[in-house]
């Protein structure tokens, strides 16, 4: 079978793959990406590069995506439907490609309401299971979304988002076969602190056979302190953090935190390589890459 | 019904104050429903202008009128002497209405009191909710009755989106999230299969970025 990234290639040999982030600059400051860049290159077998997240303007995905390729590295390019419609979509997917970019994470998109710009007008053409059968005929049937035959169609591997800790519950397990069927390949979770309810889904998904069909990245943020923990439970939407992991980054020194969010984290990816369905870790450190590599090694993935 | 509140009072002042005669014309339908341009809101608006107006030391006359709907001509003509006495009209209806109204009297000043909101409904006693955006292409037998274009926030057809927590939308702790609506009604229903169903993308040419519609009814052309 032909692989469409080293990623999917990982994936397909049943390594245990890393990915980590790159949030773009918010300026045209190339030196940001390289810094980002250094910091991840020898520890993640891809790196996710945000889209303008949280509805706050940075320099392009596309353009960070680019920006990796160019280092060598192999970006997973996240596009938001938040913000283009579907002619640009499209547009921006053939560009993105012909740039050497080879994985993309669809999403929805932050709603623009949390961003700097709240006065903006979205746009939400499609939503991200479109955006999802989209790329799929893009690469499948190499047509557009008219019909028309591309000339050079865009082969990329098919990534999307799943929160096991949003409600309905119930109905997360549906919403992720909704995504395999429209076309995910792979699928990276949102931050894991609840393994509870983590395992609850991840069981659910196997009795489904759903993991037979895609692969799953578990999704970790190392917590920097106990601040941040409270911060992105109650501000962060969609974001499930325990009491008793706030209680316990309250319980150390404030200058122990940082090492206690690390310890947790490698604790959650030790839980993650243990479970079936499970095929990888998506390592988010908000603006704190430099823990990446500590994680990476001390968890033994590299 | 078309949902609507009155602009502040200070940019209402702002956009009377050129002129000496003024009408305010209500509109007994809608607007008069949600509390923002029926007679009652005629009669408060004019004693708070004629009291703005007096402690500014200036004299303006100001003649209150409600008709039934300024969106219909068969009701617009009931406000025609009393826009022939005045030199602007301040008309308390729905951006249609306003319209109506500019159209009917194309060398008459026509000011809009109100900024209209939405389709809505009062869902309890002062509280008035959006949930129809005029899309043209009605899915509501799809979504139990919960239109999920109009009340998600990211107009998800294949929702919901990561953010659902406790039933609400994540922009706002008071907003219900429709998709969870929708899948308490579809399981009441025993409908929920309906949502395995890949939805495609939506035609939104019959919706406003078609450009301005028309409806068009030939058996009702004279």
């Amino acid at each position: 079978m032909k692989t469409l990234s080293n990623l999917h290639e990982k994936l397909t040999k049943g390594e245990f793959v890393v990915t980590g982030e790159c949030g773009p600059p918010r300026g045209a400051n190339k030196k940001v990406i390289d810094r980002k860049i250094s910091l991840l290159k020898r520890f993640v077998d891809a790196i996710n590069v945000t889209d303008n997240q949280t509805a706050i303007v940075r320099m392009s995905s596309i353009a960070a995506s680019a920006h990796l390729v160019a280092a060598g590295l192999e970006p997973v390019m996240q596009m938001v439907v938040r913000d283009r419609n579907r002619i640009a979509i499209q547009s921006d997917i053939m560009g993105a490609y012909s740039l050497g970019i080879k994985n993309i994470l669809c999403l929805s998109g932050d709603h623009q309401k949390f961003g700097s710009q709240p006065d903006a007008m979205n746009v939400f053409d499609i939503d991200s299971v479109n955006l999802i059968r989209t790329v799929k005929d893009m690469r499948d049937k190499g047509k557009d979304m008219s019909g028309f035959d591309l000339d050079v169609a865009p082969q990329m591997f098919i990534g999307a988002a799943a929160n096991p800790f949003a409600d309905p519950f119930e109905y997360r397990v549906i919403r992720l076969a909704k995504k395999i069927d429209a076309g995910a390949d792979f699928i990276q979770t949102q931050c894991i602190y609840n393994m509870d309810r983590f395992k609850e889904w991840i069981r659910r998904a196997n009795n489904e056979n759903l993991t037979d069909k895609v692969y799953i990245l578990g999704g970790v943020t190392p917590l920097r302190s106990a601040g941040m923990a409270r911060y992105m439970n109650n501000k962060v939407a969609g974001m499930d953090i325990p009491e008793t992991i706030i209680k316990r980054m309250d319980g150390v020194d404030k200058k122990n935190q940082a090492d206690e969010g690390i310890k947790i984290c490698l604790e959650t990816i030790e839980e993650l390589k243990g479970l079936k369905g499970v095929h990888g870790v998506h390592i988010m450190a908000i603006e704190w890459e430099e823990a990446v590599g500590t994680i990476v090694k001390q968890a033994g993935l590299k | 019904m078309i949902t609507a509140s009155q602009k502040p009072i200070n940019e209402i002042i702002e956009l009377v104050e050129p002129y000496k005669k003024l009408l305010i014309l209500g509109c007994g339908t809608c607007v008069k429903t949600c509390f923002a341009g029926g007679e009652d809101e005629v009669a408060v608006l004019a004693s708070a202008l004629r009291l703005s107006f007096k402690k500014m030391a200036r004299s303006i006359e100001i003649e209150e009128l409600t008709i039934e709907r300024q969106c219909e001509n068969e009701f617009i003509q009931e406000a025609s002497p009393g826009i022939a006495r005045n030199d602007a009209v301040l008309s308390l209806a729905c951006g249609a209405g306003v319209q109506a109204m500019a159209k009917r009297f194309a060398k008459e000043v026509v000011l809009p009191g109100l900024n209209t909101t939405f389709i809505g409904i009062q869902e309890s006693p002062g509280i008035f909710t959006e949930e129809c955006s005029g899309c043209g292409d009605c899915s509501l037998a799809t979504f139990g009755g919960v239109c999920p274009v109009t009340r998600c926030a990211k107009k998800l057809l294949n929702g919901p989106c990561g953010g659902s927590q406790n039933g609400f939308c994540e922009i706002d702790p008071n907003t219900q999230c429709a998709w969870h609506l929708i899948i308490e009604r579809l399981t009441t229903l025993g409908q929920l299969d309906n949502l395995k169903t890949y939805i495609p993308p939506k035609n939104w040419n019959t919706s406003l970025s078609g450009g301005p519609r028309k409806l068009i009814r030939e058996d009702h052309i004279i």
